[in-house]
């Protein structure tokens, strides 16, 4: 067998290997919290320990850390820099649409650049921010364009709508997807799905008139739930652990905060 | 692991097997494996700058083909590129002054782009460099590999230098250190590697990277220790126990 073909067996071996890390996002009444662990790894090994899968798309006209180079073709000059964060995560102010993707880093991160760069484009001849469902739409055709190909990335976005209410949409790697309470995705999403399902009690969506899905825990309960979901997760799951990644979005904008993980 | 594939290529045999013969004409050109590869870098961030080592071979199959080989070079004023695996798909950028995260930006999208062509540079490419920025001085260290995999750290090895290096500049690397205190961390990494890793050879390269500009150091050799009692006499247990 030739050595390209066994490559490609090997390319396509990675990409069956499983989304590697986790992210989980819940939706409430006035709130939305994405999260996603920062370990990257190849294989047995971890790449690094300090690694952002969350891409905030609402106002890429404010980009931080190495963001700041990949827009530099497109903003003329950087409108701030927020001091307290320095990982390589696309930032910003208002903000009301995160993506959290786990997978293939290649792919997610070209996931990523596209997107922001459609809705730079977006802003530009618009003139508004994109909503986060007209987001999710972009997404989910982003992703099936490349059916053919596609972006080895499993996403979860989440914001908040145009009433101020949270929503939290889960895809797969093709494009299908839908708009939920609550969602995880990622290596760790079969130890944390089950907790979520129990603990969020989303209501059948079979039953009339249609109850929304998100929570009624407040935003401090919500914060504390993603960090129980996760410290269990990294416990059995060897892709995630090292550090969480909490970005909560409400009415006032955009909150980040980490909490450390088990780093074996 | 892609890894592998650069380090050791079809094993047990001399030399690489030769290549399929090309279909339709011999246009495409591809990597399918690698012919020539060179082994670990290894690169850390300390107080002036980055600095990067490796050593100076290069293996076709398992022979040790070429032992100067200089696998680490300046990219316009403000970068080192230090690559392992095939040598001759290294892509050199030529002269202009781009700043090391847009050379790391550039770099990436090229490896990412050949990857989803299924013509893939079979390398693992690591990018220091230091760069005025909005906050002074701003050091920068990168890795990209043959997939598209890249992300920025204080340390950096590839190759084998994953690991066996890593563990270590995990535990000793420190923000700020002295170039004297790198290049210590540095050797022994250099060390391990030199001991553990068939395809490094002893003699290594440490080139460093501040804002002054690039430093590419000549050659030198690391002292090993071989004295150990069970190397004294290797044909004492040749009869074997039964």
């Amino acid at each position: 067998m030739s050595r390209l073909g066994d490559w490609v067996y090997r390319l396509q071996e990675q990409r069956r290997v499983g989304s590697l890390s986790t992210c989980v996002a819940i939706a409430g009444a006035d709130y939305c919290v994405v999260t996603a662990d920062t370990r990257l790894s190849v294989g047995y090994s971890i790449l690094t320990r300090d690694h952002s899968k969350i891409c905030d798309l609402s106002s890429p006209l404010l980009p931080v850390g190495d963001a700041t180079t990949l827009f530099s073709p497109y903003i003329d000059t950087i409108l701030s820099v927020s001091p307290k964060l320095n990982l390589c995560s696309y930032v910003c102010r208002a903000d009301k649409c995160v993506l959290a993707s786990s997978g293939f880093q290649g792919d997610i991160k070209a996931l990523h650049k596209n997107l922001a760069a459609r809705e730079l484009l977006y802003q530009h001849q618009h003139n508004k921010w994109m909503s986060c469902p007209s987001m999710a739409q972009l997404l989910s055709n982003t992703l099936y364009f490349k059916r053919s190909s596609p972006y080895y990335a499993i996403n979860v976005l989440g914001g908040l709508d145009s009433e101020g209410k949270g929503c939290v949409f889960t895809y797969d790697a093709v494009g299908s997807y839908e708009r939920t309470g609550y969602s995880a995705q990622g290596t760790g999403s079969s130890l944390i799905m089950p907790v979520l399902d129990n603990q969020l009690k989303s209501p059948s969506p079979l039953l009339l008139p249609a109850r929304d899905a998100v929570t009624r825990l407040s935003e401090s309960e919500a914060i504390d739930l993603v960090k129980d979901v996760f410290a269990s997760a990294t416990e059995r799951d060897i892709y995630t652990g090292d550090k969480l990644e909490i970005v909560v979005i409400n009415k006032a904008g955009t909150k980040l905060e980490y909490i450390d993980l088990r780093k074996d | 692991w892609q890894q592998a594939m650069g380090s050791h290529t079809a094993g047990g045999s001399q030399a690489p097997p030769p290549p399929p013969a090309a279909a339709g004409g011999g246009e495409t050109q591809r990597t399918q494996y690698p012919y020539v590869t060179g082994t670990s870098v290894i690169a850390l961030k300390y107080k002036d700058g980055v600095i990067m080592a490796c050593d100076t071979g290069a293996s076709y199959g398992s022979t040790l083909r070429y032992k100067s080989v200089e696998r680490i070079k300046a990219v316009g004023k403000h970068s080192l590129i230090g690559a392992s695996g095939d040598l001759s798909d290294h892509m050199w950028d030529d002269g202009n002054s781009l700043g090391p995260k847009e050379i790391h930006s550039y770099l990436t999208r090229v490896m990412y782009n050949r990857r989803n062509k299924f013509d893939p540079l079979w390398n693992s490419l690591v990018l220091g460099g230091v760069k005025k920025g909005p906050k002074g001085d701003e050091k920068y260290l990168g890795m990209v590999n043959m997939i598209g995999t890249h992300f920025e750290e204080n340390h950096i090895a590839t190759g084998f230098g994953n690991h066996l290096a890593i563990p270590i500049l995990r535990a000793e690397w420190h923000e700020d250190m002295t170039f004297e205190e790198a290049v210590k961390l540095v050797e022994k990494c250099l060390l391990v590697l030199l001991y553990r890793d068939r395809s490094s050879i002893n003699k290594f390269q440490i080139a460093k990277i501040t804002a002054e500009g690039s430093t590419i150091y000549p050659p030198y050799s690391l002292k090993t220790y071989w004295g150990f009692s069970h190397f004294e006499n290797p044909a004492q247990g040749a009869v074997g126990s039964w």
